[in-house]
């Protein structure tokens, strides 16, 4: 397999399919996972739920483009993604602004009253 | 002022920044703004199609290799963008970061010929949302150079962790390498703005319904969250 | 005789650095040369600079026309050539040099064997597709300079001063050039404290969207770099892209009076978009389509036609539009961010220099795309006031396009009309007062919102109404007959005031003029 992948001619790197616009949205989608996961800025998080939400509406779009039959479907998917991912973050951003007044920090490993 | 450089003198506590060398502007400045221009608008140019000249029936160059390398510049833009956005240590810098990373997947949804839905992304994600995460972030920062120190084990930890999701995701993106690559995608987009809509409004009408509620909802509960207690 | 003449008083030599030398001992050549020819009357009315001004502006729409008709050609031997065989020339191109020729020799254009090589490379839409790119580049580089001299022309006017009238000779119109070149030779200043990289990039963040908006921008039916299916909505994009410039410059420059500025500012920004996008709807609603091309080629049918004298719900749809798109453009009377009596000067208030002119370039140029925007979805766009129908008789020779171009549809007049309308925005922010940040807030979301949201809502009824029905086109024709009384109105004052212009100056600039 490893043959067949780097094997090819030029024009056919150049032509690109829909595996480089899945491998390119998994890579976004995995960065997105990791600032999630190391970021203690509330709104650092929320920049990596925005990262992986996008890396979604690529793979939707890439898919809708080069399907043959569902052709609408993905981008209305993506528009609806784009809509609710506005609506996440405002939420979030209000969240977070409730939390600093509480606080006077937007550190969310501080966040630890509820712990039993 | 000597050989056009500031001398330190006593000058009984001015601004240390008065005390720099003072140089005149690059005149790189305004050829590379014009340069940025051009390439921003060669790169748009090439990604949305032309009507007109499907109208006037003049034969295009193949495409198809445009295509590729258009696709391999705003990867890599993105790609850099993302691990910049990883690595920074400022979240303001993070957010400028995250407008680059909107704007290189704005262009590839051009690339991919979704021109309606590159303009709402560029409309609503990077002139709505991103706005309102900058706010978010100039509203609850102590001050500008807050660093994040984070500890190094859970750089590890998280980096395990999106690591083998890669890998598991790419792993079963290439085991269907045939079936992906190479491409025949269907030539023209095809379909217009208007069936955009129109599908909006019979095929995903409850849909579309349910997210003007959740909007209103989403309204309401984030102005009552962020009031001000008077 | 009853002009009143201001006297001047005299101007000392002055020492010149290279450059400037070199222009003026060139000017001095074309002067002599110039003095000689021209008859006296002539050379009393005119100075050597305007005529060098009015003959580039000539040379440069001849040059404008002779490339619609290249690429015309051009176009033509593509299609012959794609049709007659599948031989291909050098490096594989689908025309040769030998089959533009053959074409050149059919139009009867001389001096073939050099024009052959030329035209070579333009058949690559790329080519073609970056010459008008560069063009459109060019104007958008002129329309501030032109737009900054008019401001502080017109501002003069209306505070009683002639405003700039040395440099250039003729009523300053070589002020803009000369300011740009002293701006480019300040010293390259970036604040200790601030964020380099980003108080670097900030000002292309604000300047960039604003240039790609007019690669959607039509100027003209086919006068258009990409005919976007949806270039409303891309033009709508890059005004929202601007404010994130506009945040990250005054959040870099860390300094108190840039961040409030700054945050003020997105805030206006930012909410005067909802009124600004749902106003657009209302001609999108009309006709159908958010190309601006065929926005624009709907309202060819006369005046009575454009969309603004549609029905009452339009022409409200134009005011709220208007008044948006001045909070965007940050002018007056919305420009708090920027005033310069409250908070030093806003944003801006740490750049200097070349990065300063970026952000006025960016301001003045967003201002004709707003301007073209609005003339295009509400006053017609290309068209004259003449019904387009009229000119149909005229044929499609090379007369026959540049007189319907001057006439009846053409670049010519969106330009016109674009200017107009940055004009009544000039007008509008020297005679308002500025408004306070609650007041703006207040304006947008409490007066703007609810109003457009009715106006949308009337004018979805009212588009129910068949637009074939007498009753319909009757409701065009009153609108567009009071719009017409509105518009020689203030063509008869306008008139009757440059007539009178300089009894009209006042005592201020006779008794305070220098030397008086």
């Amino acid at each position: 397999m490893l043959q067949e992948m780097f094997g090819q001619p030029l024009e056919d790197y150049l032509s690109v399919g829909l595996s480089h616009y899945l491998v390119l949205s998994a890579v976004l989608f995995c960065m997105g996972v990791f600032v999630m996961a190391t970021k203690r800025n509330a709104i650092g998080v929320l920049i990596g739920v925005e990262m992986v939400l996008n890396a979604v509406n690529l793979n939707l779009v890439a898919f809708s483009r080069y399907h043959e039959h569902s052709r609408l479907d993905g981008q209305v998917m993506a528009l609806f993604i784009i809509v609710l991912a506005a609506a996440g973050a405002a939420v979030g951003v209000a969240i977070a602004m409730n939390y600093f007044k509480n606080h006077a920090s937007i550190d969310v490993d501080r966040g630890a009253e509820l712990y039993g | 002022m000597e050989n056009g450089k500031w001398k330190m003198e006593n000058t009984g506590g001015l601004p240390p920044r008065v005390q720099r060398a003072s140089r005149p502007f690059s005149i790189f400045h305004f050829p590379f703004s014009i340069a940025l221009m051009l390439a921003v608008v060669v790169v748009l140019l090439t990604c949305a199609p032309t009507a007109q000249a499907a109208e006037t029936g003049v034969p295009q160059a193949e495409s198809g290799m445009l295509e590729g390398i258009f696709f391999y510049v705003f990867a890599i833009g993105t790609l850099v963008s993302g691990l910049m956005i990883c690595a920074a240590k400022n979240v303001v810098r993070m957010a400028v970061w995250l407008f680059f990373v909107l704007g290189s997947v704005a262009m590839l949804y051009f690339v991919l010929g979704a021109n309606f839905l590159a303009a709402i992304q560029l409309i609503v994600y990077a002139g709505g949302t991103l706005i309102l995460l900058i706010f978010g972030v100039m509203l609850t920062n102590k001050s500008p150079w807050f660093r994040l120190n984070v500890d190094l084990r859970e750089y590890f930890a998280a980096a395990a962790v999106g690591g083998v999701l890669l890998v598991t995701l790419v792993a079963a993106i290439l085991m269907t390498w045939p079936m992906t690559f190479p491409p025949e995608p269907n030539q023209a987009p095809g379909f217009t703005v208007g069936e955009l809509g129109t599908s909006l409004l019979t095929t995903y009408l409850v849909p579309f319904e349910v997210v003007s509620v959740l909007l209103l909802v989403v309204m309401i509960g984030a102005a009552y969250l962020a009031r001000q207690e008077s | 005789m009853n002009r009143m003449s201001v006297p001047w008083t005299p101007r000392d030599p002055v020492k010149l650095n290279p450059l400037s030398a070199a222009i003026a001992a060139v000017a001095k050549v074309i002067y002599t040369i110039l003095r000689a020819i021209l008859p006296r009357s002539m050379f009393r009315l005119f100075t050597v600079s305007f005529l060098v001004f009015l003959a580039s502006l000539g040379g440069i729409v001849v040059l404008v026309f002779a490339t619609t008709l290249l690429f015309g050609f051009v176009d033509h031997q593509l299609i012959e050539a794609s049709t007659n065989g599948p031989e291909t020339g050098f490096a594989g191109a689908p025309l040769t040099v030998a089959e533009i020729a053959a074409g050149l020799e059919a139009h009867g254009v001389w001096c073939v064997g050099l024009l052959q090589y030329w035209f070579w490379p333009l058949q690559y839409a790329i080519v073609r597709d970056l010459t008008i790119a560069l063009g459109i580049f060019v104007f958008a580089l002129i329309t501030p300079a032109f737009a900054i001299w008019w401001e502080r022309k017109s501002a003069g006017r209306i505070q009683s001063r002639p405003g700039p009238m040395r440099v250039g000779n003729w009523h300053g119109w070589a002020q803009p050039p000369a300011d740009g070149i002293k701006l480019l030779s300040k010293e390259d200043l970036v604040p200790d404290d601030a964020d380099g990289p980003l108080f670097r990039i900030a000002p292309y963040i604000v300047y960039t969207p604003v240039m790609i908006a007019f690669v959607a921008l039509p100027f003209g039916s086919y006068w258009v770099l990409r005919n976007l299916d949806i270039g409303l909505l891309l033009i709508l994009a890059m005004l929202g892209i601007e404010v994130i410039g506009v945040i990250v410059a005054g959040w870099a420059s860390h300094s108190k009076w840039a961040v409030y500025g700054g945050m003020r500012e997105a805030c206006q920004m930012v909410s005067y978009e909802i009124p600004m996008g749902m106003a657009l709807l209302i001609p999108v609603m009309c006709v159908g389509s958010l190309s601006l091309v065929e926005i624009g080629n709907v309202q060819a049918g006369g005046w009575f036609t454009w969309l603004v004298f549609r029905n009452p719900f339009t022409f409200g749809a134009a005011l709220v539009y208007f008044i948006a798109s001045l909070a965007s453009c940050k002018r007056a009377p919305f420009d708090l961010p920027e005033g310069e009596s409250e908070l030093v000067a806003g944003f801006l208030t740490e750049y200097s220099g070349f990065r300063w002119a970026l952000f006025f370039f960016a301001e003045y140029t967003a201002m004709f795309v707003v301007a073209g925007l609005m003339v295009i979805l509400f006053l017609g766009g290309w068209n004259s006031p003449f019904p387009a129908s009229w000119g149909a008789g005229l044929g499609d020779g090379v007369i026959g396009r540049a007189i319907k171009g001057v006439i009846f549809s053409g670049p010519i007049w969106f330009i016109a009309k674009s200017y107009f309308m940055i004009f009544v925005q000039i007008w509008i922010r020297w005679t308002l007062p500025r408004i306070r940040i609650d007041q703006v807030l207040y304006a947008c979301v409490q007066v703007m919102l609810p109003l457009v949201m009715l106006i949308l809502l009337g004018n979805t009824f009212w588009e129910l109404i068949p637009s074939t029905s007498l009753f319909f086109r009757m409701v065009g024709w009153i609108l567009g007959a009071i719009g017409a009384v509105l518009a020689i109105s203030f063509l008869i004052v306008a008139a009757r005031g440059f007539i009178n212009r300089r009894q009209e100056v006042g005592y201020l600039a006779i008794d305070l003029a220098p030397g008086g």
